[in-house]
């Protein structure tokens, strides 16, 4: 195996977005402390880590999910490219942040309305968009998800008769209608079964390609099989940041190891 | 941190390699006594063990596989695993190898008339033998230094095998009627050196399941 | 423990069990067969006085001549005055209260408040109104003032109504629309309102079945027992073709005509005012009807 100790991980590589010594308070709790790294442009990075690390805390600050609840408190940048704003600063509107950053949830969470209302609301939102223009981004995104051909006769009925793994791929639909420059997948098939799940990480392999894809799971073999780079987070910290093979084979961090190996968590 | 069900299995195939790993010793002082000595019930007995030998090769194998199948190991765990069974390969080679010199003794050096120049191999069969001692120590012990050691002793042992080829060659030049038995013995050496290979081989399979880092085909093997 | 012990204790616990199920029934019967008792007892005396004649006359000296022609439209009116005063008010405060008033004492106070505001009784309501919407305001005895009164009587069950069913609503949800970028009355115009329509147009219809059996709080404010001619129209046939008069005008609803009859010494206006009491009971009941109706289809498309 060669030796990549020595460069950084990332180097080399297109990075979209940089979390510059993040910290984040939840009222007078610290959660995250001081996380630093860089997520490479159209990869797939996933947070793994027990439970209580900050994983899901961390990916909800990339869309400003935080700013919904009082209380919490940023410390710290993460920086976009190309401009290198900091999508933290209170300057920003959380809301232009959320058109340039999507997020698709645990369990699957579509309106109770139809199909085509769930996937176009995100145009629906944003005003100014023409109809026309606004069925064929529509389909874009049920193509994109892999859901369109099994939903294109019924495309005005309610999202809520579909099962659950084609709910959860009209919610990615419904993230990827606004063109996004990142999606958050936050533990996106926990609540799924396995063929649910395969076809899902599937769709995650594909979508690499147009969009940067940030990924929190607890399943640490589908951190492996899906994900280019992996972030071991442990009590608030970055424990560890490399490529996923590199992580998966020889951890640097003796956390790591025990971690991904079973011994706790 | 709790013992994982996992890792009494690990234990357990750790286990079996050592003892293959003896058996292999045992097989390669018994095949060199056997030549030193000119008997002929020890070469039997390299023979019966060869069996024994075989049935430890496709048992670790099996299990390492059915590990790898049924556990998805990470990180150390695998690394464990797949040096488990190049080490086993290393070992079978060994062990065919002590069985290779014990026919070679029994079924022609027997024949001919003792010659002093089995002292080369004996030579080169005490080399081997401290590398394969070494490389299990490395093994069963995790010591990486121990490991780089006998990839030295490689040196070594190249330089005698260089020497003894160089030696016999001439020999079979100058004394024709005995050749025969030279070249059983060019053989001999070739089987020393065989195993002191394999002993390298799995020197290096420790560092990479140690440390992660493949060392092999490099000249200058020192690690950082 | 052995097998037969075991056993006689499953017979003995299912004995318990079999004998709440029957308490429980015989609570339900006792409820149930009173209030049919009493409607057949309104039924037997009043369906015989409904006739087209008795919806379309007005109150008379004379009992078989007497109607409810006033009673029931102003019934109609001041509850159509009621809702429309009443749900916007109801629902913006519990969608405020809900959705935009931050988690803290004051915010906790004024919840505290709504809720006792639901217990006051009536004739509470109708003194105040008296004194703020007839004198303050100068609004006089007329068919707003009622309709306000009715309207704060049932303010209290509209907002709570509004809170629960928008608390009904996961939070999931929410998080879905602002995650792809909706601002906060974009979330509640297209989602929170939407969704809890349902639950609060049936929390209006039960506040406005509540409403339409009050009859203190109305007499307080200047409800007339006697009236024998109807508000003006709204519309005229001149412009601007609308107008507002029928809100200044006086009015009486049909309790407080019930009322009316039923202290009358002669038996024939008791006949009357069962007669009265059947059409506001079918009121009711059609709004509750309507109530349940609502909340079926909405449930039918809403699942959480």
């Amino acid at each position: 195996m060669v030796d990549t100790l020595t460069a950084p991980p990332t180097s080399g590589l297109a990075i979209k977005a940089e979390v510059d010594r993040l910290s984040f308070y939840y009222g007078a709790h610290q959660v995250l402390k001081s996380v630093t790294l860089s997520v490479p442009e159209k990869k797939v990075t996933a947070l793994i880590g027990p439970s209580g690390c900050g994983k899901t805390t961390l990916l909800r600050c990339f869309n400003r999910m935080h700013d919904l609840y009082p209380g919490n408190r940023y410390d710290g940048a993460i920086r976009l490219s190309p401009e290198n704003t900091n999508i933290l600063d209170p300057v920003i509107d959380p809301i232009e942040v959320r058109m340039r950053i999507s997020m698709v949830f645990q369990k699957a969470n579509p309106f109770p309305k139809t199909i085509f209302e769930n996937v176009a609301y995100g145009l629906k939102v944003r005003g100014n968009v023409k109809k026309s223009e606004v069925k064929e981004r529509v389909e874009r995104a049920l193509r994109g998800a892999a859901l369109f051909d099994e939903v294109k006769d019924r495309l005005h009925s309610l999202g809520g008769n579909l099962s659950g793994g084609q709910q959860q791929r009209l919610c990615i639909a419904r993230a990827l209608v606004t063109d996004p420059e990142i999606i958050l997948f936050d533990e996106p098939t926990s609540a799924l079964d396995p063929i649910a799940t395969g076809k899902v990480e599937e769709l995650v392999a594909e979508l690499k390609q147009r969009v940067t894809i940030l990924i929190v799971t607890h399943n640490m073999q589908q951190a492996a099989r899906v994900s280019d780079f992996t972030g071991f987070m442990y009590l608030g910290e970055l424990a560890e940041f490399n490529r996923t093979e590199r992580v998966f084979t020889n951890p640097s961090n003796k956390l790591t190891e025990d971690y991904i190996t079973g011994r706790f968590g | 941190m709790s013992e994982r069900h996992f890792d009494g299995d690990l234990k357990d195939l750790d286990r079996r390699l050592l003892a293959m790993g003896a058996l292999c010793e045992t097989m390669i002082q018994k095949a060199v006594k056997a030549l030193i000595d000119r008997n002929p019930e020890l070469t039997q007995e390299v023979f019966r063990h060869e069996e024994e030998a075989n049935r430890f090769h496709i048992e670790i194998d099996d299990i390492a596989i059915k590990l790898i199948a049924l556990h998805q190991p990470m990180a150390g765990d695998l690394r464990f695993l797949a040096a488990a069974m190049k080490i086993n390969n290393d070992l079978e080679r060994i062990a065919d190898m002590a069985v290779n010199a014990s026919q070679t003794a029994f079924y022609h050096l027997f024949k001919e008339p003792p010659v002093p120049q089995i002292a080369m191999v004996q030579n080169m069969a005490e080399v081997a033998q401290r590398m394969l001692r070494h490389s299990l120590e490395a093994y069963a012990t995790r010591d990486v230094d121990l490991a780089q050691r006998v990839l030295a002793e490689d040196a070594e042992e190249d330089r005698l095998k260089a020497q003894a080829l160089k030696d016999l060659i001439s020999l079979i030049r100058s004394d024709p009627p005995r050749s025969e038995a030279f070249v059983e013995l060019i053989l001999l050496s070739k089987n020393m050196e065989r195993i002191g290979d394999h002993a390298t081989n799995i020197a290096e399979d420790v560092v990479f399941m140690v440390l992660g880092k493949d060392i092999r085909h490099q000249e200058d093997a020192a690690v950082s | 423990m052995d097998a037969a012990a075991l056993r006689r204790g499953i017979v003995r616990r299912k004995k318990k069990d079999a004998l709440f199920a029957l308490v429980g029934l015989a609570a339900t019967l006792v409820g149930l067969i009173t209030l049919l008792a009493l409607l057949i007892d309104l039924a037997i005396d009043g369906v015989g006085r409904i006739n087209p004649g008795f919806l379309s006359n007005f109150p008379s000296r004379f009992p078989d001549k007497a109607g409810i022609l006033s009673a029931w439209v102003g019934t109609a009116i001041v509850m159509f005055v009621t809702a429309l005063s009443a749900v916007p008010l109801g629902v913006a405060a519990g969608v405020y209260l809900e959705e935009y008033a931050p988690k803290n004492r004051l915010t906790s106070l004024i919840e505290i408040n709504i809720a006792n505001l639901a217990g006051v009784p009536s004739i509470v309501y109708g003194l105040m109104a008296l004194g703020i919407f007839v004198y303050k305001f100068n609004l006089g005895q007329s068919v707003i003032t009622a309709g306000l009164t009715l309207a704060l009587l049932i303010l209290p069950i509209v907002i709570m109504a509004t809170r629960e069913s928008i608390r009904a609503i996961p939070s999931s949800i929410r998080e879905a629309a602002f995650a792809v970028g909706a601002t906060k009355w974009q979330m509640v115009r297209h989602h929170i309102l939407p969704y809890s329509a349902g639950g609060i147009l049936t929390g209006v219809i039960i506040g406005l079945s509540r409403a339409i059996g009050e009859s203190a709080p109305l007499i307080t404010v200047g409800a007339l027992t006697f009236i024998a001619f109807l508000p003006p129209s709204p519309v005229t046939g001149s412009f601007p073709f609308i107008n507002f008069e029928w809100l200044k005008s006086p009015y009486t609803v049909l309790p407080i005509q019930l009322f009316n009859w039923v202290s009358r010494p002669q038996k024939a206006f008791h006949l009357n005012a069962a007669a009265a009491g059947l059409v506001l009971m079918t009121m009711t009941l059609a709004m509750n009807g309507l109530a349940i109706a609502i909340r079926y289809r909405f449930r039918k498309r809403i699942k959480w």
